[in-house]
This record gives structure tokens, sequence and C-alpha cells, in this order.
């Protein structure tokens, strides 16, 4: 079989552990959804038998089952958002607004490891012409390494900020000093995005950080 | 049968043990690895896990449960696609058994009773 070139692999990768990491949740509000709506119909089973049927009982649980079709809904909107990022190559956004974003489609992965990511608000615009599924993928990928080494606080917080020379998305809270095995992070793949976007990576053992740099003004 | 269900979703075991305390089948739960560790005084013949949980996931639980409950047998609840997609990406679950979320109560405990037999043998 001919191999995919290196962006496109990559791309592909990041694309199929989102869709995954999606499905799990969607499977688990429809699990939630079936034991509940399995609960009322166990009640007016008994309810047949001439057992009581409380109202109120019955309303309580098609509230939690309206609470998880909202759920569902929100992550299938997510879902969609994140299947159209790939519909432009290039486009100008928000780098705010794309870390957040990632930020929310990696939780699910970070809440195995019972890690958080929070997005600090810049003090300027983080507007960029780049890529917005090559961004996500690239945040994306410093979260799972972030992820990998939290601190105590077990927060990583993501702080896009907009520089003299670039726009910059920084990571802090991971304690990387003591045995972090950072798996040749930024690897070969990591690198072959990072030119796409004109971008850098730099990792900061010291202060815990890991920056994303990127290059303002258009990309390949 | 005693049952120890341990999900994440508070929701999902919540309700499923009170559909199986229906059915007759005595059912405990926790949402959490630790929280299912901090049980005591009690004995189960079967723990549900789920296996993607935060902090301890349902394989690691398992390992912990086998040593607090000797006597205990398993199985897996899993967000995957198929058995198939969890046995591919989950090689140190073994040969336990598995069940695909959402979950029909009816073949949970067809799946429970599989188990107990199999272990009585």
């Amino acid at each position: 079989m001919k191999k995919l070139d290196t962006i496109g692999e990559t791309g592909l990768r990041f694309f199929g552990k989102v869709s995954a990491s999606i499905s799990h949740e969607i499977k688990n509000t429809l699990a939630v959804i079936n034991e509940n709506a399995g609960l009322m119909e166990d009640l007016t089973l008994m309810a047949e038998k001439g057992m009581e049927l409380d109202p109120v009982r019955v309303r309580g649980l098609a509230e939690k089952i309206l609470a998880q079709v909202r759920r569902s809904d929100g992550i299938v909107k997510n879902l969609n958002r994140f299947a159209h990022s790939i519909d432009e190559t290039g486009k100008t956004v928000d780098v705010e607004e794309t870390a957040t974003f990632t930020a929310l489609l990696a939780a699910r992965l970070g809440s195995v490891r019972g890690v958080t990511f929070k997005t600090v608000s810049p003090e300027k615009p983080t507007r960029i012409l780049t890529s917005p599924f090559f961004l996500e993928a690239l945040i994306f990928r410093c979260l799972e390494i972030a992820m990998t080494a939290p601190d105590a606080d077990k927060t990583i917080y993501l702080k896009p900020e907009t520089t003299e020379a670039n726009i910059q998305v920084r990571l802090t809270g991971m304690d990387l000093k003591e045995a972090w095995d950072e798996g040749g992070f930024p690897t070969e793949e990591d690198r072959a995005l990072l030119d796409l976007l004109k971008a850098d990576i730099e990792v900061n053992s010291t202060k815990g950080e890991i920056v994303l740099i990127l290059t303002t003004g258009k990309n390949d | 049968m005693n049952v120890l269900l341990v999900d994440d979703e508070i929701e999902l075991v919540d309700t499923l043990a009170e559909r199986l305390n229906m059915r007759g089948i005595e059912a405990d739960w926790a949402t959490s690895g630790e929280e299912a560790m901090a049980i005591e005084g009690k004995t189960y013949d079967i723990a549900v896990l789920d296996v993607k949980m935060p902090r301890i996931s349902g394989i690691e639980l398992k390992k912990k449960l086998q040593v607090k409950y000797p006597g205990t047998h398993f199985i897996f609840m899993t967000g995957h696609g198929s058995e198939d997609d969890f046995r591919a990406g989950s090689a140190e679950a073994g040969s336990d058994y598995y069940l695909v979320k959402p979950v029909d109560i009816d073949i949970l405990i067809q799946k429970m009773n599989e188990v107990l037999e199999k272990a009585s043998e």
C-alpha cells in the first residue's frame, strides 16, 4: 500500500483520536439514557401489575433523559465543528478560541488522567491566518504531552498571547523536572506540522512550560 | 448474588444498581476506583467495571480488587464500538468478560450468571 505523506498521516491520526474519544463520550450518554429509560419501563411494568406509579419519580427520570439528550447534542455539535475545521486550509482564526475548543476536545483524555485544562484570556486579540485543523492538531499534541506531566494541581493552563514578533500559546502547570520522558517531543511528525504552520515549540523544563510559537502571516 | 458496579457516570451506576435490585440482585456502586477501594465490610461475587475512569482505570482497579476480594469475578463495560475494538486496544484485559455500552440489563444478568457458572465448574 502506498504510504501517506507525514502531514496527511498525522492529520488522520489526530482526527481518529478525537473521533474515538467523542464516540466514547456519546456511548456514555447513551448508556445513561438507556438505564433511565429502562428504569422508567420497569416502573411502568410494575404499575401494570398494580404497584402505584409515582408521577414525580417518572418526571424525574424524564428530566434526566432530557439532560443527557442536551449533553449528547453538545458533544455532537463539537464533533461537527471539529469535522468542519478541515474545510478551509487557510483562514483567520482566533487562537484563544481555538485553544479553548481544542482543550474541550482533549478534556475526556485529560479526565482519565485526572487532569483539567483552563484557557486564560489574553490581553490583546490573538488572530492569525492559518489552517484551523492543523492548529488544533498542534495544540492537541501539546496538551497530550502536558497531561503526561502535570504538577500537583493537575490543571494545565493555556495562555494565548500576542507578542511583537508572534502569537504564542503558553502551556503551564507541568512538572517537567524530574524523570520527565518527553518521548522525543517534538517528534518528526510534530515537526512536519510545525513546518506546515511555520511554527515552533519550546520546552522549558525548569519553568514547566511548553510554548507553541505561531508566526503571524499566511502559512502554506 | 452480590454485585459491585463501578463507573464514573453516577446516573448510570445508581440507576443500574436500582434496576438490578428490582430483579433480586444486591448491587452496590461506586463512581471511582478510590471509592470502590474504600468500601469496607462487604464481599462481592461480581464486580462490573467501566474501563476508562479518571485516575484508576478499570483494568488497574481489577488488579487492586483482586487483592481485596480474592473470590470476586469481573465483567468490563466499555465505550468502545465493539468487543473486538476493546480487545484490540486492551491486551492487558486478557480473557475477561466484556459488555459494550449501552448495556442491555438482561444480557448483563445473563453474563453474570455465565461468569458464576463457569467459576463453579
